[in-house]
Parts: structure tokens; sequence; C-alpha cells
């Protein structure tokens, strides 16, 4: 267990590890990267969305001598891209199976040249049908994927859903829809490679787990663990955008390295990286509720659906974790939720901060709504009644072991909001305002670390070093993308050893240097990750004591004296752990039955919305977000993850469309997938309270993935206050809510036929 | 970067006259670019259509705010910063200084130049409503001369306009007469900042004892290019601004605007907000007219 | 340098630089290539995202819109400009104090964008640093840290100019 004794470094917001370099330009991302006779990549991509590839034809005007081409053949090892299953080719033999799959690629030492080259490689289809929606999907006239299109299901059960319908006092039901969102990392994806036939591949670039594209390019070319080597850049912006997709680039640029003999850089444009990349998953989520006459819930079936796009990637795991955050954070005797994943010939949809709990918590949130006004109960009542505690237990039938403090941490937002003198303010304004004003909250929680057994079979191992310079040095392949990686792990390995800020520095993200401390992902670095590091300085401070003569107490120079003796001893003064998973923790994996996730952060989200009834347009005036997230480590950094989710939530709610034509993005400019910008986001209340967790790092949980789940809810639920109009789905556009609301005043219908 | 920079010539003869010369000997085969903000986009995707292009940037002939007796005249190479902060536009013409504002960011006005905003000929404009409500003229100019043209004239279909292959935009001119009319501009677009318009309206109108004497309303992509919107004017012209009359004018312009569904917005959507914004323009004429 | 390509003369940070470059290349690309200055970043390559942002004879402009012709003689301000020795700009210590910057690729442009802003106007409103800072995306911190951070500067600066 750790102790939440009184902390130096841990809970201050020390200036970010990194960001002296960041703030003077100095910070090297991996186009500021050029090396020794590099010539530049580009990919010659798919123009129809499924169908036989029948003929590559070069254009015969170009000197094709002066470039490198790879195709499929060229692949040494296995054709495929690993992740969860191995479907998805590295680069597409015979057939492609969504728009802008990579065939064809081109080296050359000219970055123009190659651009243009790309338009002289031509290819002829044998077209197939081709389907863009779960529906067609789940329809199953056109098979696409395996034999049924189907990439997962889950069921998870508790109780008996179908004994409660008769005598339930309300059933309610409504269906919540979400769109495919792009993460808009505002640096687009990029890769160097390097290949020897004596070092194998190294890759240099943008990316979230380098242990993910070591395992995937093991695979593509067939080596032994020591001929790959992946080193991460400067990130600019991940959000799960970099958790699969590198695995793919990497391939290509190393592929290019190889056939060329030069090492390759390939940094996609904003065009090709929105068309090209991953999306997070579009989802329709059913309901059907039953309650008692007092507002208590008796049963939830849901039915949870997501679109996976062409190729199963990691669609089944961001499945399970829609599967699991669809009940909400609500006590119910008897649950189902059946989720079904989709396969269609768009571009793979993939990892994406929250990970399938946003559009699982969208749904569940709104639906808390529609229930409310269903039955006739303030919304903020109906979730009051049917929250967790303590004690309580969820739907896979974890126990809440930890404590849970929903009501207090709904009261508290409530208060700093304003939440119900404004609602009932606005209401009245309402009536004689041309905008429309509304208050709109959400609760939910957000699991921390892998799902179920996920951290097991990670088997993360990490820890720390002390260099002959007398420096610490934290060993992790946990990756700095501006979440704060950096900053909290250092503090943490500063606090557990007793030294300070400046004498621990981070190990570079590079896999012949770090271990493997698992994927920067899930919401896990701060108490996983975090948590290792704190074991290993106090195993390294206790190996001192026992075998170098170090004291009970010690400064930092008799700290240091003790390592050089250690060294002296044994070599190298290194103390690495590998995860241990809490005690008591039991996870069914075919039943979905325990503890789902070791801890959960907790939040409310308040959204102050105006509707403009001249324009249609809702904008979010004002935003409040309380949340219990364990020991908050840095609390500027940790402020600054929840205004950023929310920011992206934002988007997600109101701005952010990903308009598919054929299976190909139409609108892949930032000019034309509109994000908000620096006058659209409202200020952010960003309110803390903290709960140590036993068995994260001084007690921190999971916290940069919470805030994305809580806007898109909390908004829609706002527009519903101000208008009275219920609207499902997301984005909501303001030609959306002209559709319903344009409706309402329906003053000259006559005269526009 | 999809565009090539080596198959772009660029030259920056820096007199107004050399470029008109060179305009004259080879019409047609040179692109003027001046700040960049449209054209050096199309080069970046890889869609510049201009072997050959010409600088306007910092011909000085080009860049100016006179203020007349009658008028003021706007050099088509004015950034729209320098209209922004320009007093006399901020007092006789606040519709354009508004507009001024709505383009991109502060980045993008400090180099999109009015006359590349109107020479561009997009539909969704951000000056064109605010120009066209003040009746602008605009000044074309080449070596065979100068001419003036009412500027709801220049447009003449999607992206085209009567500009000639030898011939530059040399300055708008606006007529100061506005100080009296009610002015009214809007722009409903994608977000606050960086967005180009789903919709845009604009209006003047003078309210002579209690009735429309003189009325200008005009919109950004409710037709092929900007433009007035005449059938809704008529509808107002010599009436009071009374309930039956704004439902009047509503039907007007539901009937004549003709706007599309492309990537940004729908056709319904901008038929109905661009009547929306019209009526907000005239419940501000007769809370007015009430007032006064 | 490149034959057949004119040179081109301007400032850079304080220094006068010449470069050989075709006239139509992106002054973004003669900074980062020719100069090696890769402070300054493309996030979207058309004018949206402002990651390319630098000051042109003291205007804020995107510089994957500027052919490098037209800033023949211009004096170009980039980030590596903006710290004096080891002196930390102002903007830069308050990023560093208040969490303006989290993944750091718009940071360059930001700063530009905000010394800009507070080059003409010393004591903004929040509304003029929203507008001032529009065209400027960010992804990671939703703008809040990074307003903050300009309040703090800009408060930070005029103290100084009041001590003395």
């Amino acid at each position: 267990m750790s102790t939440h004794a009184k902390t130096r470094i841990v809970g201050a917001s020390v200036p970010r590890k990194e960001g002296l370099d960041k703030l003077l330009g100095r910070a090297r991302y991996v186009d500021d990267i050029e090396l020794e006779g590099m010539w530049y990549g580009a990919t010659v991509r798919s123009s129809v969305p499924r169908g036989f590839i029948r003929e590559i034809r070069f254009d015969r005007n170009e000197d094709w001598n002066e470039f490198a081409v790879a195709t499929a053949a060229d692949i040494p090892g296995a054709n495929q891209i690993h992740l969860i299953f191995s479907d998805q080719p590295c680069l597409a033999d015979g057939k492609v199976n969504h728009c802008d799959e990579a065939i064809v690629l081109l080296a050359h030492p000219d970055k123009h040249r190659v651009r243009e080259a790309v338009n002289a490689v031509q290819i002829e289809y044998e077209p197939l049908p081709a389907i863009f929606t779960m529906e067609e999907s789940e329809r199953q006239d056109v098979i696409v994927w395996g034999a049924d299109n189907l990439l997962k299901s889950f069921l998870l059960q508790k109780g008996d859903v179908d004994s409660v319908w008769a005598e339930a006092a309300h059933i309610v039901k409504g269906e919540y829809r979400t769109g495919a969102q792009e993460h808009l990392y505002i640096e687009n994806n990029g890769m160097i490679a390097a290949y020897s036939t004596e070092d194998g591949v190294t890759v240099w670039g943008s990316l979230q787990c380098p242990y993910y594209v070591h395992k995937s390019l093991l695979a593509v070319f067939d080596l032994p663990e020591g001929k790959v080597r992946v080193v991460q850049t400067e990130t600019g912006g991940a959000f799960g955008g970099k958790e699969d997709y590198p695995s793919t680039l990497a391939a290509h640029a190393a592929l290019l390295a190889m056939k060329s003999g030069h090492p390759v850089k390939m940094v996609y444009d904003r065009m090709e990286d929105l068309a090209a990349t991953t999306k997070r998953h579009p989802s329709r989520v059913r309901h059907k509720t039953a309650l008692d006459a007092s507002g208590k819930l008796l049963a939830m079936d849901i039915e949870v659906t997501t679109d996976g796009g062409a190729y199963s990637t990691l669609s089944s795991t961001v499945l399970s974790r829609a599967t699991l955050h669809s009940p909400g954070p609500y006590v119910c005797p008897n649950v189902r939720v059946q989720s079904r994943s989709w396969a269609t010939n768009t571009v793979p949809y993939g990892a994406f901060r929250g990970f399938g709990a946003p559009q699982a918590i969208f749904a569940i949130e709104r639906h808390m709504d529609e229930i409310a006004a269903a039955i006739g109960m303030d919304p903020v009542e109906l979730r009051r009644r049917n929250f967790l505690h303590d004690g309580d237990t969820t739907a896979t039938e974890q126990v809440m072991r930890e404590p849970v403090i929903l009501d207090k941490l709904l009261d508290r937002a409530l208060a700093e909001s304003g939440y119900l003198e404004k609602r009932a303010r606005f209401a009245l304004e309402n009536q004689s305002s041309p905008v429309k004003r509304g208050m709109g909250i959400a609760a939910f929680y957000h699991g921390s670390g892998f799902t179920g057994s996920g951290e097991r079979y990670l088997n993360s191992l990490a820890g720390v070093e002390v260099t002959a310079e007398g420096k610490v040095r934290v060993l992790v392949s946990s990756t700095e993308f501006g979440q704060g990686t950096n900053t909290i792990l250092t503090q943490i390995a500063a606090e557990a050893i007793g030294l300070g800020y400046d004498d621990v520095e981070m190990a570079p993200p590079d896999t012949q240097i770090v271990p493997n401390s698992g994927p920067t992902v899930a919401s896990r670095t701060s108490m996983v990750v975090g948590r290792l590091i704190e074991r290993a300085c106090q195993q390294l401070v206790s190996e001192l004591k026992k075998h170098a003569r170090l004291d009970e107490d010690f400064t930092r120079e008799e700290f240091l004296a003790a390592c050089e003796r250690l060294r002296n001893a044994k070599g190298e003064v290194v103390s690495l752990v590998r995860y241990e998973p809490p005690p008591n923790v039991f996870w069914d994996d075919q039943k979905y039955r325990g503890e789902a996730y070791p801890a959960y952060a907790w939040s409310i989200h308040v959204a102050q919305v105006a509707v403009d009834t001249v324009t249609y347009a809702a904008e979010v005036e004002d935003f409040w977000s309380v949340q219990e997230v364990g020991r908050v480590l840095n609390p500027v950094l940790a402020a600054g993850q929840i205004e950023g989710g929310i920011a992206q939530g934002i988007g997600y709610a109101l701005y952010e469309k990903v308009l598919l034509q054929n299976g190909h993005m139409a609108n892949n400019q930032m000019t034309n997938y509109i994000m908000p910008t620096a006058e659209d986001i409202p200020p952010i209340h960003v309110v803390f309270e903290e709960i140590p967790f036993g068995y994260g790092a001084y007690g921190a949980k999971g916290i940069g993935e919470l805030p994305h789940d809580g806007p898109a809810p909390a908004i829609l639920n706002a527009i519903r206050d101000a208008t009275g109009v219920r609207f499902d789905s997301i984005p909501l556009l303001p030609e959306d809510l002209f559709a319903k609301l344009g409706a309402l005043q329906s003053i000259e219908q006559a005269a526009t036929v | 970067m999809r565009g090539n920079a080596n198959a772009h010539e660029l030259i920056a003869p820096g007199s107004l006259g050399a470029v008109l010369e060179l305009l004259a000997n080879e019409p047609g085969k040179w692109t003027p670019i001046a700040g960049g903000t449209e054209l050096m986009v199309a080069h970046a995707v890889g869609r510049l259509n201009a072997p050959k292009l010409v600088s306007l940037w910092n011909v000085r002939d080009l860049r100016f705010v006179d203020v007349r007796a009658e008028s003021l005249a706007i050099g088509a190479g004015s950034t729209f910063r320098d209209l922004r902060s320009n007093p006399q536009v901020t007092a006789d013409f606040p519709l354009l200084a508004q507009a001024s504002t709505w383009i991109g960011a502060i980045a993008n006005q400090n180099r999109a130049t009015v006359g590349g905003n109107l020479v561009n000929a997009s539909p969704a404009a951000d000056s064109s409503p605010a120009l066209l409500v003040y009746d602008a003229e605009v000044e074309l100019i080449s070596v065979r001369g100068k001419r003036r043209v009412p500027y709801f004239d220049f447009h003449t279909g999607y992206k085209k306009t009567i500009l000639a292959p030898d011939e530059l935009m040399l300055a708008v001119h606006l007529p100061r007469r506005f100080g009296e009319h009610r002015q009214y501009l809007r722009k409903v677009g994608t977000r606050r900042a960086m967005a180009i318009s789903k919709v845009a309206l604009a209006g003047t109108a003078l309210i002579k004892s209690g009735l429309v004497s003189e009325v200008r309303v005009a919109a950004a992509s409710l037709a092929a290019f900007p433009a007035r919107l005449y059938n809704t004017e008529s509808a107002l012209l010599g009436k009071a601004v009374t309930p039956e009359v704004i439902r009047l004018a509503r039907q007007a312009l539901l009937a004549e605007a003709q706007p599309i569904d492309d990537i940004r917005s729908t056709a319904e959507y901008r038929r109905r907000v661009g009547a929306n914004l019209l009526e907000e323009f005239l419940q501000q004429l007769a809370a007015d007219g009430t007032a006064a | 340098m490149k034959e057949g390509c004119p040179a081109i003369d301007f400032m850079v940070n304080g220094e006068r630089r010449t470069v050989q470059a075709a006239p139509m290349k992106r002054l973004l690309d003669v900074l980062r290539e020719d100069l090696l200055l890769t402070g300054t970043k493309e996030g979207c390559g058309e004018g949206e995202c402002g990651s390319c942002s630098v000051r042109m004879n003291g205007e804020l402009v995107n510089s994957c819109l500027v052919p490098v012709l037209q800033a023949q003689g211009a004096s170009i301000e980039t980030v590596e400009g903006l710290a004096c020795d080891a002196e930390l700009h102002p903007l830069q210590r308050a990023f560093l104090q208040c969490g303006g910057a989290q993944c750091g690729i718009c940071t360059p442009g930001m700063l530009i964008a905000a010394t800009h802003l507070l080059a003409k106007n010393p004591n903004p409103t929040m509304a003029e640093i929203r507008e001032g800072l529009a065209g400027n995306l960010c992804r990671c911190t939703g703008f809040i840290k990074i307003f903050e951070s300009v309040v703090a500067a800009a408060a930070q600066t005029r103290g100084e100019a009041h001590a003395r």
C-alpha cells in the first residue's frame, strides 16, 4: 500500500519536465529531424471502398529507377499489422476493403517528386459491393468481414431483466447515436525508418506505444527482438490516434528504407492524415429501462452497437469498455448489455480518448434525462436516487470497496454552477428571449487502467536506474505526448527516493533502453506505471540500505554515495519491478463478471448552454467539472487534462463531423473539419475532490480520459432544458437543431415550397 | 504540402504600372497574388493552377484609404486589418469594419486584402454583403484605363466576375451617405472564428415618417455569388415595418434565395436562417420606429 | 544554394539572412529547411491552425501562406527569437508556470500570436485574448491554461514596466 503522508513534490504544480524545450522551439518532433542521405516516402491509396486490385500500372513517363517502390510482395514477414487480431494487412494485397487503404509505397530523395509520383501510379479495380453503416452491416446482406461481419460481441448479465418488465411502474426506451470523431492532434502522423541487415529496423516517430510498434515490426519483417528498435520522438498530441496507427506507418517507412537503402521519412500532410488514419467509433446505443414508482432502477436492458470499420484493430477492446460503462454510475439489480461491433468499408475506427466510454456515457446520461422527463421527476433527483455507493455492486457484480462520493460531487457541482437558481431563472427568461438557455448535467465514472485481466496480461515492467552522472533515470516505455507523463513520473521518483525534481530525468523513450511498461493508454500511466516507479524507488532505497550502507535518513549526497558503492559492487544501479494486481481482484473474461477495473474516477459535469433560435446554433456558455480522481499528483497538469478533455468533448457534441462519401472522408481539411477555437470554448471550472487510492502511485487514479466522457450528454441535456426538445445524436450541428426546432417555428412553410 | 514551389514562377515588379504592363503583354497568363490567403491554400493542396504569378503585396498604389468629401476610397490592396483599424471606416461604414473582423483570425486579416476577397468571388465572401448594402463601386484598372462599376454588377456567376484578363481591381469606393441609415450585419459561420460563412446578411435602411424610404439587403451564400436581394427590398420599400410586412419580406427572401447544399451546410438551413436574419434586422427597424 | 533561384534577403530574429529559394516556396519551408529554424511548425498547411505563426514586419502571419518572395526585405520573428540569451520571454515563463504548453506542437505559434497580441495591446480583456489567439488551434489544453498564461505574462510585463 502507498502511504499518504505529507509529500514534498507529489501534489505540487512543478513545471512540465520538457516544458522549456517546447517553449524555446527546440523540442524535436519527427518532422524536425533530417538524417544524412534521407529519402521521403509517400503512399498510393485505394480510391474505391472495396474491390479486387486487378492491375497496378506505373506511368511510363516517370523514371521509376529513381524511386524505391514497395508493395505487399516486398514484405519479408507477415503482411499484417499486429494488434489484437491480425486481419489488417500492412499493404493491400489483391484486394482493398476501404478507401485510402495503402497499396503501394514510393520513396525518392526529393519530397516533391515523390508526391507527384503518387499520381503516376494507376490502380485498376474490380469493384465489390461495399457497406458504410452499422445497419447495413448487421443486416448481413453483404458480407465484408469474416463469416458474418461481426467483429466482436459481448453479453453482460446481472440478475434477470426479463423478470421485471411486467411489474415495473415505468418502462422508458431510448436510442442514442454518436458520430465518428477525429483526434486532430496538431502534429500529423510521421515516422522515419532506417534499415540494415546487421541492425535490422530502427524507427523514430510520433507515437504513444513503442512496444506496440516494436511487436508489429517484428512480425512484418520477421526479425528477432533485438533487431527492431523503436524510438519515440517528441509527439505533438495523440489522444489515442497514435496508439495503433503508428504500427502501420512505421512498417511502411521501414519497408521503403529496406528497399531504398536510405533512411526514409514519411510525414503525412493534414489531408492524408484525416483521410487515412483512425477515428472514434460511431455508435448506436438502445436503452430499455424499468423503474419502480419511486424512480429506482429495476432493470436496464442495453444494446451497444459500434461501427468498427474495415478491420478489427482495437474494436473489441473499445467495445468492451463501452459495454462496461454503458449502465452508468448507478445501482441496478438487473442488467443486460448486449454489445456488438460490426465491420464496414471505411477506414478502421480505433482508439480515441475514452475508448468507447464517451459513446456509452452519452447514451445513458442522455437517457437518464429522458427517463426523468417520462416519469415526471427532476433529472438531478433521479440520478441521486440511483447512484452507486460504497458497498454496492456494479453491473459486473464488482463490489465498490473504495469510497464512492457521487452525492458529494453532485452537491459541489450544483453549488459551484448555481444550477438550481439558473435553471429557474432561464425558464423565466426563455419565454421572451430568442436565445434559450438551459442547464444540463452528466454523472459518470471512468475505469482506470486496462479492463478486467488486461493489466495482468500486460505484466508491465518499469523502474529506475541511477546514472554515473548522479541522476535518477526513470525507465518506462510510457510516453509523453502532452498529458504529463514525464513530469508526474519524475515527481513520483523524486518523492519516493527523497530527491529534488531536478535530480530525476526520464530515460529516452527507446526500446533499446527502456523496458516494456505497457502502452500509454487507458488512463493507466499515473495509477499503474506511477505505482511501479514508486515501488521501484522504494526497492532501490531498501537495497541501498541493505547492501550499500545507506542510513535510515539520508541526504542527496549520501544517497548518491551509496549508489556509487552499489555500482562498484554490482556494476549498475537499477531497480525494476513488475506489475502486481491489487489483492482480492477477480475477473471472469467469459462471463464478464468481477472487478472490471481496479479503480474508478468519478465526475459530475454541468453545462450551461445557449440556443439561438435565429441561427439554431447551440453554444456552451459556461462549464463546471467536479471530479474525484484519487490523489492529484500535479494540480496544474491535472486541470489541464480536464480542460482539454472537456474542450474535445464540446467539439464532439456540437462541432466535429466526419463526413463520409463512399467511405472516404470528404471534409479532410482543417477548414472543413471544425474543432472549437479559442473563441468557442467557454470558461471551464475544475474542482477536484481527493480520495487517495490505495494501489495507485501516491493514491492516484486515472485522469486523462474521464473529462471526455461527460460534455456531450451534459450539453445535450442542457439543450433539452433550454428548448424542451430532445436531441439524441451527436454531433448536433445547427442544421440538426434546425431540423427539429425549425419545424416548430413553421410560420412560412407554405412560402418555402 | 502537395504543391511544388519550383513549378510556379512568381515575380514582384513592385509598381502598379509594371504589373499592369505585364498583364497587358500576356493577358490571362499571369495570376495576381496579394496576401496569399486563398492562392497559397490552393498551392498547399496541389490545386494551384497558375504557372505564373505576380505579387501585388506591398504595391503602394493599391494600399490606401482615402477620405474624400463624398466618398471613401479603399485601395484594393488594403488588408482587413487596415480596414478594421481605420477610424474613418469604423465611423462611416461600421458594417465593413465588423466584416473585416470576420476574416479568419488576426493572421489572416493581416494578409487578406479587400481586392482579393472580391476578385476571388466566393459566394461566401465576408466583405461582400456589407459592401453591397453600402452601394460600393469597384474601380478596375488596366493599361487601357480605368472604369468604375457598381459592385452589385461585378459578380456574374459562381466564381465569375467582369474583371478582364489584363485588369486589376484598383479600389472600392463607398459613398459617405449612410450615416442616417439603420444598419445590420450578421454572419452565421461554422464557429466563432476561422469560419467560412454558411450564410451572412447585411442591411441598410432609411426610415422616413415611419416608412422605409431606402433599403438595401444583401447576402452571402444564398446564391452563386454575393448579391443584393432585390425582391426582398421591394417588399419593404415604401412600407411601414409591420408584422405583416416582415412576413411578406421573409417570403420574398425565401423565394429569391438560391442557396445550395454543400460540405458546410444545407440549402434549406441557409434559406431559413437567411430569413431569420432578415427578420432580426426588420424587428430592430420596427423597434427603432416605435422608439422614435 | 540553388541554381536559378533568386536570392532573398531578410532579417530573421534580428540577424540578416540570405537564401536562394524558389519564390513560391513557403516562408515556413524556408525557415525550416533553409535556415533550420524548426521551431515554427506545420499543422495544416492552409492557414487554419496557426502552428506556423511568425511575425513579419511586426504583423502576425501564417508562414505557410507567405511565398518567400513576399518576405524580401522583411523582418521576421520566430519562436527561436523570443528568449533573449538565457532570459526567457515573460510569455515563455508564464506558459511554463501556468501549464500553457502540453504537447507543445502549437506552442511556438501560440507564443508568437500571444507576443503579437501583447505588443499591440498590453492589457487585453479576456475577449481580446480569445480573439487574438483564435487563429491558433490547440487540441490539448482547451485553451484555458493558455489564457491564464497570457493574463499572467501581461500582468508581469506591466508590473515590470511599472517598476522601472
